[in-house]
């Protein structure tokens, strides 16, 4: 009772002048808002504009010969090039997961004086470089002056330079998460450096970390620049030579048949578009569940 | 003395890092020395790139073998980059903060997670799957619609009106790259709008204004640091952007752009397709001038970074 009186005798008072909101403000809040929204729905309407492009293109070419036919020079299946992407993408992983998870547990936790800041802040520096320049390098290293020519283990080292900050700063940001008593627990145990990094830390930060290796491995599966030089392209199947045997990839497909002036060419660079857009979203999303998953299932470390 | 194995290993692996970065640079110094020594600093603002007679005889000119006729000049290129890159930021910032607002306060939380999720994976999708879209959907739209239309209605405009071009050029790239650097300039924005302290924006709400006007005088000031920092870092992927320019630029060859609809070509997009003609040089010096215009965009791109790094290490976003 008593408190509707006093909201009824609030109501009555008449409003301060003062308070009114003027046109301006209010017509410009209006704008922004507008405009707000509208940033979002552009961006929307972009991402649905490219997959969807992608789709409608890629639908009629998505037959069975893709997966059992070899590219020829205008169309064909995509067979060399889906098995050239995932021995890259694996490669590169293989070659740059230890080395870049363990840069990352040195960051962590070893990375508080000078020399880690040095090298965090290079790593940041690396991760800007253009991958055109990253194919250029390889390609007068490692084609010309090592003489392994168009290879396998050309592309698969340029893509490694690529990933390593990336999966180093992944590292070190998931290890970085756990609170110091975890470290103290297990170094009051009695175990040494390396095990409480390896056996106490590591399985901690793996959910993160393997977000991170997920991630890493969309964006080598998408990268077309540092592999023009290095990988070259082959319409064989890979024979299992490391050097000297060029080998071929979808996203090299995506760039040179879309310049083909034949029908059959564009459907086979969609049909290459889309399952690269396809694998790299999928990787991603699987990332993020993966670390959802992590952390529903041994909880998140309050920091 | 005990010498730790694993501390030891660690250093080891992670020297990778900083050594990678070292070796690039030398690499290409080391390659490119001939072609510095050749064409020395005018390289930069000279328009004339030709790679000569590939017929002739080699002949000698300031002491480096070269085809007859053959003159290495990229201001094209630097203009092509850097008014390229310089659009789509100016496209690319105010979409961005409108994005980031709109994710991090604009709606209600449990919205906004399935909602970044656009933006989060349109900054996934790979640069020639862009290229792809750019390539078979904007060229058209742009050349027939888009680009007539605003050159006719901004004809008296300087750069906005005259030939609208063919849809290759400078504003379809720069929208492309734009579209690509909008989601990693809202991601870390959107991180920093979360950061602010609440009690900033209570006082704000408190003096009586709205949240979008909280945003626009509060937030954003403060975030002044990492806007800018964050905008370089997306300016240098810009630069370096290969694959998405490649199939929409026009790959103009010493041709400087006299409005926002001619064609263009960049460092990254010219490196990538010239390597094949510079290889029918018997001279090997068309090459290593490629290396030199990728040691000159590895070097603007080192620059970028590093501003952009040191800013926002002082703002602490990490």
């Amino acid at each position: 009772m008593a408190s509707k009186a006093v909201e009824s005798s609030i109501a009555t008072i008449p409003r301060a002048k003062g308070f009114k909101v003027s046109l301006y403000r209010r017509a410009m809040s209006a704008f922004a808002w507008l405009f707000v929204v509208f940033s979002f729905v552009f961006l929307a309407a972009m991402f649905i504009s490219i997959v969807g492009d992608v789709v409608i293109h890629a639908w009629p070419a998505l037959t069975p010969k893709l997966l059992t036919d070899i590219t020829n020079g205008i169309g064909g299946g995509l067979k060399n090039a889906i098995e050239g992407s995932i021995v890259m993408s694996v490669g590169a992983l293989l070659l740059a997961a230890p080395i870049g998870i363990s840069a990352g547990i040195y960051l962590s936790e070893h990375g508080q004086g000078g020399a880690g800041k040095m090298l965090r802040f290079l790593s940041d520096v690396l991760v800007g470089i253009p991958s055109i320049v990253l194919g250029y390098v390889g390609y007068i290293t490692m084609v010309i002056y090592l003489g392994w020519q168009f290879s396998v283990a050309a592309g698969i080292i340029t893509l490694t330079v690529m990933l390593l900050p990336y999966i180093a700063r992944s590292t070190e940001l998931a290890m970085a998460n756990i609170p110091l008593a975890v470290r103290e627990a297990g170094y009051g145990l009695g175990a040494g450096e390396g095990r409480v990094a390896l056996q106490i830390l590591l399985p901690g930060a793996a959910p993160a970390i393997m977000t991170g290796l997920f991630y890493a491995v969309a964006l080598s599966m998408g990268e077309t620049a540092p592999l023009l030089y290095t990988a070259g392209w082959s319409n064989y199947m890979w024979n299992g030579q490391f050097t000297k045997e060029p080998i071929g990839y979808l996203t090299y497909v995506i760039w040179t048949f879309i310049n083909e002036p034949f029908a059959e060419s564009h459907m086979l660079a969609f049909a290459a578009a889309f399952l690269i857009t396809g694998g790299v979203l999928i990787l991603i999303l699987a990332g993020r569940w993966l670390l959802i998953r992590g952390q529903r299932r041994m909880g998140v470390y309050q920091g | 003395m005990k010498i730790p194995v694993f501390r030891v290993g660690l250093i080891v692996t992670a020297s990778f890092l900083p050594l990678s970065l070292i070796a690039l640079i030398v690499f290409l110094v080391i390659y490119s020395w001939p072609a510095i020594q050749f064409n020395q600093l005018h390289f930069l603002w000279t328009n004339d790139w030709n790679l000569g007679n590939l017929y002739g005889n080699p002949v000698d000119v300031r002491g480096a073998q070269i085809m007859p006729g053959a003159k290495y000049g990229i201001w094209f290129l630097v203009v092509g980059t850097i008014v390229g890159s310089m659009l789509a930021m100016l496209m690319a910032m105010p979409v961005a903060i409108g994005a980031a607002y709109f994710l991090s306060e604009g709606v209600r939380r449990s919205w906004a997670g399935p909602l970044s999720l656009f933006v989060d994976l349109l900054a996934a999708i790979p640069s020639v799957v862009y290229g792809l879209w750019g390539y078979a959907l904007l060229v058209p739209l742009f050349g027939q619609t888009i680009f007539p239309f605003m050159a006719k209605t901004f004809s008296l405009v300087p750069f906005l009106g005259g030939d609208p071009g063919s849809g290759y050029g400078l504003l379809t790239s720069a929208f492309v790259l734009a579209v690509m650097i909008i989601p990693l300039i809202s991601a870390t924005l959107r991180e920093s709008i979360q950061m602010t302290e609440p009690a900033l924006k209570e006082a704000g709400l408190s003096l009586g204004l709205n949240r979008l006007e909280v945003f626009w005088h509060i937030t954003l000031p403060k975030l002044k640091t990492v806007l800018i920092g964050v905008g370089i870092l997306a300016l240098g992927r810009a630069l370096g952007e290969t694959m998405a320019v490649l199939m929409v630029s026009g790959n103009a060859l010493n041709y400087l752009p006299n409005n926002i609809y001619a064609p263009i070509s960049t460092m990254a997009a010219f490196i990538a397709s010239q390597l094949d003609s510079a290889l029918q040089d018997p001279t090997n010096m068309a090459v290593e001038a490629l290396s030199e215009i990728a040691l000159v965009l590895l070097l603007i791109t080192v620059v970028v970074n590093f501003a952009a790094r040191l800013l926002l290490w002082m703002a602490r976003v990490r």
